[in-house]
């Protein structure tokens, strides 16, 4: 006994070599702690630069200038028969109106080149909105009101600091003529900027200060709703049937990996086979939510194989041998208890599956959905977009105003995409069962 | 016997029972060497050790109850385990019997030592030796687990009872000739008595070591030799 | 293989019960590990019979083989002749559905579903059909919660969670749950394994009480369990079943070198 005692105190827990050994221990893991640290610093920086950028650049698309103008609503232009026939006010030429309205406000420009210039202060859409309040109110007709009309794209880049006054005339965008104009309507008061409403109700167009995202989200929507519905069930299935009811063989784990591997296919391939099935062969519509839908539930069904299995195979044996133990047949045991037990988990997973299509891009440009459309889709075989090839297309358009759309549109999308892992997480908290 | 116990302390504690059986039987032996011999040598002094000896062999037995009690309770033992307690606990019960008898004896020499010496003696210490061998081989069965060394120890006692019987007849006869040894012949006969005892004994413990090895009590009945009980000299029967 | 078979079956069991599951030669194989190997048994009726051994003994598979639980393990494969009251229930004429609801099984760990402590015990009752009515049902569900001694404790929260209640009375709620489909027989894989000492004790009077009207086969790693409940005992060591007889000859006096070494703690 006591010889242990000494040896202990000479060469155990409290020799000199293990006080160094133990000082080299803890030295060994601050550093391994700060090494971690640092990585984790790293990676917030670069998401917090990104999110910046982005924010920075594309807040502004969620704001519009608008120009004020006394419109005078004259019969002559809109209805010049006095009939007030609808199909005659909607073929009205509404862009005389803003045209004159600007000519009262500046009587002293004269040629066709400046009254050119004086008049793209003004969006080239601003007619539908006037076309749009008579049809609403023909009473306005002979009458002269103060509306506020969508800026062109220029003056509204000049507006947001866009375009440097300072610059050399030459060099930039906005002349000094236009600067002088819109010096004398921001002298009165009229210029003002507010919320970009049609961002989120427009579909796409050329002109920026009128492209709005809502056709992709609609597009978005339709395609996601085909790729769950596809995918979903024959996810949920194939995993069911593999965990449960499938032997374990050679062939069931050939297929086990291959349903691995597939889920590491690049989504472009899954293009091209759509492209290859539902166009070439199937002949659906091209650029269809349909067909993208399709498309996105052969690259989502891996993913969402993967989570269903792994949530099932976390359902304790104990419960599927409880059941069975009761008489319950396997199919019993598989959809009274293992199913709504691992629900949740499958659930996460495809929501994960499906934000994941929600941001996939290639797959779609290879069946052909990034075309431009203008129009916002009515339905799964309407010519549609969606939000992430919206956000390729504007990022491609030479204006200088689709830059703050294209950072608009990502910040669209990534909401989405918060939303809907949000959910996912709240659904996992919720049902989070211990065992 | 098996390998030892996977929980080493217990095979350790089972031994020191086993051990403490052996001690204890030894010492009992000896408390009967020494009392015959007491006899044989009219040595009183020897008597009162022997009397004095008997309460080592009451701690012991106290000390092998505290033993199997601790192991019923801390142990559980069951199968052979089981038995080698239980049988512990009725051996020494048995083994302080034995040694109780002795100190009777002892007492009874000082007794005898008050009067002259008779002469059916002799008889006591042929009988002492028999059955302190029988003490010597149910301890060698008991320390070997040698079942049929103790079944041969068992089947002894008979002839302990018959030699118990003829010095029986030989005393009844002595006092009847001669009625002033009456008191010594009496304490003669209780001496003798109590050896027979001490032989039973040796059965039971015979019996309890066949059991504690095989699991098993010896089937057939139990040899009887001592019909003193039933016994009368001829002359007084009518 | 053979003399062994005999052997047990000489020294079966007393017949005052009457058997009634018979098991002769039975041979088990996962994949190519011979897992149990020539067993043979008789179970009497209304006993509970403890089955002892080692881990990896083949005893929990010789359970699993009485219900065809083996069935679901893929590779498993299974020999031999298991009489249920003279049917082979691997013969043609036997549906293993069927023969789970007759021979019930409680296992190691309690398991209920993660459902309220009525459906736990109306589960069994609802898929097999036997409850014409609600009040049936909930007369089904109060007798199994009486008979498993769990209906004192639970008759004011018949509808909260299974899973919220202690280990013991979620081993009882499980007994319960499998009395309800009234099995003829109940298989019990280590049942207080996870327990407590009292609620051991409390599962163990339940067994006690419950051979009354069941046939108990209870595999346990503690031999005092088996000592303290069972009529008789059966010993496996290394896939084969060593020694069979009385609980009280078995933990007395064993006649097998290897159970009198097991039982003793001196292998294992």
């Amino acid at each position: 006994m006591t010889d242990q005692v000494q040896e202990a105190a000479g060469n155990g827990w409290q020799s000199e070599k293990f006080i160094k050994n133990l000082a080299k221990r803890k030295r060994a893991e601050r550093r391994f702690r700060l090494t971690g640290l640092l990585a984790i610093l790293t990676a917030l920086t670069l998401l917090g630069i990104l999110l910046f950028s982005i924010v920075s650049k594309g807040h502004s698309a969620f704001i519009q200038t608008t120009i004020t103008l006394d419109i005078t609503f004259a019969e002559s232009v809109i209805d010049p028969n006095g009939n007030r026939d609808a199909a005659e006010l909607r073929g009205a030429n509404y862009a005389k109106l803003v045209q004159d309205a600007l000519r009262e406000k500046f009587p002293d420009v004269k040629g066709r080149r400046d009254l050119r210039k004086l008049f793209s202060l003004i969006s080239n859409d601003a007619d539908s909105a006037l076309r749009e309040m008579v049809e609403n109110d023909p009473d306005l007709i002979g009458k002269t009101v103060p509306v506020a009309l969508v800026a062109g794209d220029d003056v509204d880049m000049l507006k947001k600091g866009y375009i440097d006054r300072s610059l050399a005339e030459d060099d930039r965008r906005v002349k000094d003529q236009e600067l002088a104009w819109l010096d004398v309507l921001e002298a009165e008061g009229d210029i003002e900027t507010r919320f970009n409403s049609g961002f989120f109700t427009n579909g796409d167009s050329r002109e920026p200060e009128k492209a709005g995202i809502a056709g992709a989200m609609v597009g978005s929507f339709y395609t996601l709703i085909v790729t769950m519905l596809i995918s979903f069930p024959i996810g949920v299935m194939t995993a069911i049937y593999l965990e449960e009811f499938a032997t374990k063989n050679k062939l069931t784990d050939l297929i086990e990996v291959n349903i691995n591997n597939l889920a590491a296919v690049p989504s472009i391939v899954f293009g091209l086979l759509g492209l290859a099935i539902f166009l070439n062969f199937a002949h659906l519509p091209r650029s269809a939510p349909i067909v993208g839908g399709l498309t996105l539930a052969l690259m989502t069904l891996p993913t969402i194989i993967i989570a269903a299995r792994a949530a099932i195979r976390a359902v304790p044996d104990s419960i599927r041998q409880a059941a069975l133990g009761l008489g319950a047949s396997n199919q019993q045991a598989a959809f009274h208890h293992i199913l709504p037990l691992s629900m949740p988990g499958i659930l996460t997973g495809t929501i994960i599956g499906l934000s994941q299509a929600l941001g996939e891009t290639a797959p779609l440009l290879m069946i052909g959905m990034v075309a431009f459309i203008a129009d916002i889709p009515g339905g799964f075989s309407d010519p549609a977009t969606v939000m992430p090839v919206q956000i390729f297309l504007w990022a491609d358009s030479p204006e200088r105003a689709f830059v703050e759309k294209t950072s608009g549109a990502i910040m669209v999308l990534l909401g989405f995409l918060i939303i809907m892992n949000a959910f996912a997480i709240v659904l996992r908290k919720k049902f989070e069962r211990r065992w | 016997m098996n390998s030892g116990h996977i929980v080493k302390s217990f095979d350790e504690e089972l031994e020191e029972v086993r051990n403490t059986i052996v001690e204890m039987g030894g010492l009992a032996e000896t408390q009967l060497e020494a009392a015959v011999r007491s006899l044989t040598e009219r040595n009183t002094e020897l008597a009162l050790k022997t009397i004095e000896g008997d309460k080592a062999v009451d701690e012991l037995e106290l000390a092998i109850d505290n033993m199997s009690i601790r192991l019923l309770a801390l142990r559980n033992p069951v199968a052979d385990d089981l038995r080698l307690v239980i049988s512990a606990l009725k051996i020494a019960s048995l083994l302080e019997r034995v040694a109780d008898y002795a100190a009777n004896i002892s007492k009874r020499v000082i007794a005898l030592n008050t009067a002259p010496t008779i002469a059916p003696i002799s008889s006591i210490p042929r009988m002492g030796e028999m059955v302190r061998r029988m003490i010597d081989d149910t301890l060698k069965a008991y320390t070997n687990g040698d079942s049929d060394l103790a079944y041969d120890v068992w089947k002894r006692d008979q002839d302990v009872d018959q030699l118990y019987n003829s010095m029986f007849r030989e005393l009844l006869t002595f006092m009847m000739e001669d009625p002033r040894s009456i008191t010594s012949c009496t304490h003669l006969i209780f001496m003798a008595k109590n050896i027979e005892r001490i032989g039973d004994h040796m059965t039971n413990i015979a019996e309890i070591i066949i059991y504690q090895v095989t699991g098993e009590m010896p089937k057939e009945p139990r040899p009887k030799g001592d019909k003193t009980s039933v016994t009368m000299i001829d002359n007084e029967t009518p | 293989m053979l003399t062994q078979a005999e052997a047990n079956v000489e020294n079966g069991p007393d017949t005052g019960n009457g058997v009634i599951i018979s098991t002769r030669d039975v041979n088990v194989y996962y994949g190519d590990n011979h897992a149990l190997q020539g067993v043979s048994l008789d179970i009497n009726k209304h006993q509970v019979t403890s089955l002892i051994g080692p881990s990896g003994c083949g005893k929990s598979t010789y359970l699993r083989c009485l219900n065809r639980m083996n069935d679901t393990v893929d590779s498993c494969r299974v020999t031999g002749e298991i009489l249920l009251d003279g049917v082979d229930i691997y013969g043609p004429s036997v549906d293993e559905v069927l023969l789970r609801a007759r021979v019930g099984m409680v296992f190691q760990k309690p398991n209920p579903f993660p459902k309220s402590i009525y459906d736990n015990v109306a589960y069994g009752p609802r898929i097999h059909g036997l409850a014409d009515n609600k009040d049936d049902l909930d007369e089904m569900v109060l007798t199994s919660l009486e008979k498993a001694g769990l209906i004192k404790e639970v008759q004011d929260r018949l509808h909260s969670s299974g899973t919220g209640l202690s280990g013991g009375q979620q081993q009882r709620l499980c007994i319960a749950r499998a009395l309800a489909v009234r099995p003829d027989i109940i298989l019990m894989d280590e049942p207080c394994s996870a327990l407590d000492p009292i609620a051991t004790a409390k599962v163990e009077e339940l067994i006690d009480e419950l051979k009354e009207n069941y046939t108990i086969i209870i595999v346990t790693h503690s031999m005092q369990q088996a000592a303290r409940i069972s009529q008789r005992t059966a010993f496996f060591h290394l896939g084969e079943i060593v020694e069979t007889g009385d609980t009280e000859k078995l933990f007395t006096s064993p006649s097998d070198k290897r159970t009198q070494g097991y039982i003793t703690g001196r292998f294992g």
